[in-house]
């Protein structure tokens, strides 16, 4: 049987490092099981958050080799394993232990989006294809990979001034919904920071419900925006009629 | 890959009033998949999901008009009885040789795959409970390193004793149903036994001696208006 070596970040806020366990590696096993083994057999404080272990619950987020992904979704087979397998908790969120950082940051955020807002006498019918723009979006399970990759978060810490995709997707969702009215172009300029994203397309990258966050979201979003704004035509008009 | 079977839903739980969700222990309210008796002996797919919504409101409900009908006083906890629990929470850091939780809780996992698993019969059920009074003495010392943050290997030794509580009530109540019916597959009682066990639940409580009794309560009849649906099907 072979044996993976795993390095992994064990820490709290007042610093850590990496601990090597070897580990042996079954068939069909998953990094999350490989943290397990480690659980059981060397040290059972190892922190980590999981719950459904099928990629659905969005809670074991880590930095696999250094790319985002899901514990419980990244294969050890798909890994190389003559090297050291390195797993640090996602760098974009204050750690709490080992890989469990603290997310909340995401939920306030979340708050402050506008909710769907239907029509008071809203006839509850809708095309499927209107369903299916936003049924996308909805697919989300909040991990927060996209967050964590984000360089707008990551490298240069705007989280006072930019939501990031996984926020994008939400107010996508809302916007796109065929019985909402609600207009949140201008909470999407100021609050969600939408101008900030230069569409890299790291978060699409990392997404593991593979939701095309920056195409189908945060550009349809951004032209929202610069209709509303920016339009030079809609400038001059708006000048003659003194807005 | 490998295939095979696992827990996939419990039918059975906490005891609740239908209306509140309010159980038998006074201020403690259960709802969802620990709560007992929604979806008889097998639960449909999806139909958790009705249940969270319209059980979860009730248990919200029937929790907020507890709390605005409490005396001042009625909820006293005894210090001796608060000092004894973290005693015990405690226990696992302190220990010399106890078992690591993780170890007993992997036994736990085979012995439940083993002997109470999906085809269930009256010599296996019995090992079964045998092994379940082994484990709960090994479980009686465990050991675990590290600090109280976030300590998984902690929150399993708590984890472990409601777990081994809740094996033995499926393996008492699943050796005393003589009779297959929804999720409750005996292999020597194959066929329903409406007679006896299409009229009663199984019942688990604590006698005196703080040990596990085991029992029966008669099946509250369904009220008319569902009795039809459910056997006329919808119209």
């Amino acid at each position: 049987m072979a044996t993976a070596k795993m390095r992994v970040y064990r820490g709290d806020s007042n610093g850590g490092g990496e601990v090597e366990y070897d580990v042996p590696v079954e068939e069909g096993m998953v990094v999350l099981d490989a943290i397990h083994f480690i659980q059981a057999n060397y040290d059972g404080d190892l922190a980590v958050r999981w719950n459904c272990k099928a990629a659905k619950c969005g809670s074991c987020s880590a930095e696999i080799n250094g790319m985002p992904k899901l514990t419980c979704k990244t294969r050890m087979d798909s890994l190389p394993l003559d090297k050291p397998v390195t797993v640090y908790p996602i760098k974009s969120f204050p750690i709490i232990k080992d890989l469990v950082t603290d997310v909340s940051w995401n939920y306030k955020v979340r708050k402050t989006i506008p909710p769907f807002k239907p029509a008071k006498d809203t006839k509850w019918v809708m095309y499927q294809e209107d369903v299916e723009r936003s049924q996308e979006f909805r697919k989300c399970i909040e991990c927060f990979l996209c967050q964590n990759v984000c360089h707008i978060l990551r490298n240069h810490d705007k989280k006072d001034a930019f939501a990031g995709p996984r926020m994008m997707i939400k107010i996508a969702e809302l916007e796109m919904h065929p019985l909402d009215t609600d207009d949140r172009r201008a909470y999407l300029r100021t609050d969600a920071g939408v101008g900030y994203c230069n569409i890299t397309k790291c978060c699409t990258e990392v997404c593991p419900e593979h939701i095309h966050i920056t195409d189908n979201a945060i550009i349809p979003l951004k032209e929202r925006v610069v209709d509303a704004y920016f339009d030079p035509l809609q400038w001059i008009i708006n000048k003659f009629k003194g807005n | 890959m490998e295939v095979f079977p696992t827990t996939h839903y419990i039918m059975g739980g906490v005891r609740v009033d239908a209306d509140t969700t309010g159980t038998t222990v006074p201020g403690l309210f259960a709802a969802g998949e620990v709560a007992g008796g929604m979806h008889g002996a097998n639960r449909l797919g999806g139909n958790s999901l009705s249940d969270l919504l319209v059980f979860g409101m009730r248990a919200g409900m029937g929790a907020a008009q507890y709390a605005n009908e409490i005396k001042d006083n009625a909820l006293k906890i005894d210090d001796k009885d608060l000092e004894l629990a973290a005693e015990e929470m405690l226990r696992p850091f302190e220990s010399e040789d106890g078992e690591n939780p993780y170890t007993i809780h992997q036994a736990l996992q085979e012995t439940m795959g083993k002997f109470v698993g999906v085809f269930r019969t009256k010599e296996k059920l019995q090992e079964g409970l045998d092994e379940l009074q082994v484990l709960k003495e090994r479980a009686s010392d465990l050991k675990i390193e590290g600090s109280r943050m976030f300590n998984p290997g902690w929150h399993l030794c708590k984890d472990l004793k409601s777990m081994l509580i809740v094996s033995e009530a499926i393996a008492k109540c699943a050796l005393q149903r003589e009779e297959s019916r929804g999720a409750h597959s005996r292999v020597d009682f194959p066929k329903y036994n409406d007679e006896v066990w299409g009229k009663v639940n199984s019942v688990i409580s604590v006698d005196g001696n703080g040990e596990m009794k085991l029992g029966t309560s008669p099946l509250p009849q369904m009220p008319d208006e569902l009795r039809k649906i459910v056997e006329g099907g919808y119209k």
